[in-house]
């Protein structure tokens, strides 16, 4: 029998509110990679300012500790946890709420959170995050904290298309997303694509699938030329960095599949800017 | 590309003089308000009664800043995506507002409104909101404190660097610019 390893939620709430902070002020190396090299690749002269100012954005944010974003964003919190961890001191949901609400607060971040979708009073401390808790094997407990921006996150679609509807449909829906969205999502955009599942799952591989930590194409070569299709079809459009024009409309496509019903085919897109950013640890 | 520089608040005449694509560094007098602040500002007019901070001839910026650290004047700021103040637009140009300050696509109504009033929406670019803080020298907050980040707030710029959306002849940008940009490629 494994050995049980104690771990204090208070240790919990210390990384998750480290983790509010550097996700909104550190732009991931891969992200910024990409807009560097956008910066060189995109030939129409006012894309061009537009993405060499972005870049100029993440580096006073990282050189000054500020915000990338004025939209600090609602955090998602995904938690892996280990299952031969045994959490001591307290409810694991309060510690996790407690960390955002202590990132937020000390690190001058934008408390963007209404308790209530009609009545809209703002909460005042950025609370609540969204908790996605997955138990996995061994004894640590990795956490992801991802601020989500909402002039993104409202440009995401989801449909249950029909297994008929096969790969075109597929396409069709991703790129109409991307044209739908146009200037509103803070191009260059990220598209996270979630297939298959049920209503609810492929808007959670959506969302997964845009803070996937992969170096390189996607294992599985066939979703690998769709991811690479996807972004060639986006890019045709023009939109362009803010939707004035230009070869640049998005910078990455990630797919995630799984398995799913007889009768169905989901497809969800969440949709990224290009501040699209989180931050990860290991306990 | 050459830049023209603009001392907020405008006058019409400033504004007919610019035209949609034309970038602009913009310095003086703006006021934040976001979503809750226009459905404050909107349900005021409504009620016919006076707004608590005078916009007449002011530009709007679409815009809730981050905290201020300690020591600087305002946060991270940016635009927020405008089409969601689309439903208050009309009724703010006709009541006197002069230009507004966001990111994105505008309706058909406000785009009409616009051109009707000769006012001017200016989009300033999204997510660069560390580099548009140092625009910002001043912060005060001069209605609806208890909306937090949505509060009206007053701030004094310096070169903020925007690009004319829609111009106070109705013309589009969003639209134009694709099509230069498709037909210089």
């Amino acid at each position: 029998m494994n050995d049980v390893r104690t771990l204090h939620v208070e240790e919990i709430t210390a990384c998750v509110a480290r983790l509010c902070i550097k996700a909104n002020t550190l732009l991931p190396a891969p992200m910024l990679g990409l807009l560097q090299n956008a910066c060189v690749e995109e030939p129409y002269d006012p894309a061009k300012e537009t993405l060499c100012l972005i870049c100029e954005n993440a580096r006073i944010a990282r050189e000054r500790n500020l915000p990338i974003c004025q939209d600090t964003g609602m955090a998602v919190v995904y938690m892996d946890i280990g299952q031969d961890v045994h959490l001591v001191g307290g409810s694991l949901e309060a510690a996790v709420q407690a960390g955002v609400a202590k990132g937020y607060q000390e690190g001058y971040l934008r408390k963007s959170v209404v308790a209530d979708p009609i009545r809209r009073d703002n909460t005042g401390d950025n609370t609540p995050a969204v908790l996605h808790v997955r138990l996995v094997e061994g004894d640590r407990v990795k956490l992801t904290v991802a601020p989500k921006g909402f002039g993104s996150e409202n440009m995401s679609r989801l449909a249950m298309l029909m297994p008929s509807d096969g790969l075109s449909g597929v396409i069709d829906f991703v790129v109409e997303t991307a044209r739908l969205a146009g200037a509103n999502p803070c191009p260059p955009m990220v598209l996270g694509v979630g297939l298959g599942g049920t209503f609810e799952r492929v808007a959670e591989l959506a969302k997964e699938a845009l803070c996937l930590e992969r170096e390189g194409p996607h294992p599985d070569p066939f979703y690998g030329a769709l991811e690479e299709e996807l972004l060639e079809r986006i890019n045709a459009l023009g939109i362009g960095p803010q939707g004035f024009g230009g070869q640049t409309t998005a910078l990455r496509v990630r797919i995630l599949a799984s398995p799913t019903h007889i009768a169905g085919l989901p497809v969800a897109v969440n949709m990224g800017c290009h501040v699209t950013r989180h931050a990860q640890e290991i306990l | 590309m050459s830049v023209i520089h603009l001392t907020a608040p405008m006058s019409k005449e400033d504004l007919a003089a610019l035209s949609c694509g034309d970038n602009v560094l913009l310095s003086g007098v703006i006021y934040t308000a976001r979503d809750a602040a226009h459905a404050r500002l909107c349900a005021a007019l409504d009620a016919r009664e006076t707004l608590p901070v005078d916009l007449v001839g002011q530009t709007v910026f679409y815009a809730g800043p981050t905290p201020a650290m300690p020591g600087m004047p305002i946060g991270a700021i940016g635009p927020t995506t405008s089409v969601r103040m689309d439903a208050y637009t009309p009724a703010l140009l006709t009541y006197g507002i002069h230009a507004m300050i966001g990111k994105g696509q505008r309706g058909e109504e406000v785009r009409e409104a616009i051109r009707k009033q000769g006012a001017v929406y200016f989009a300033a670019i999204g997510g660069c909101a560390a580099y548009m803080a140092a625009c910002v020298t001043d912060c005060q907050v001069v209605a609806y404190e208890d909306l937090g980040t949505e509060s009206i707030k007053r701030l004094v710029v310096k070169d903020l660097p925007l690009t004319v959306a829609i111009d106070a002849r109705g013309n589009d940008y969003y639209r134009l610019g694709m099509h230069m940009y498709a037909s210089s490629m």
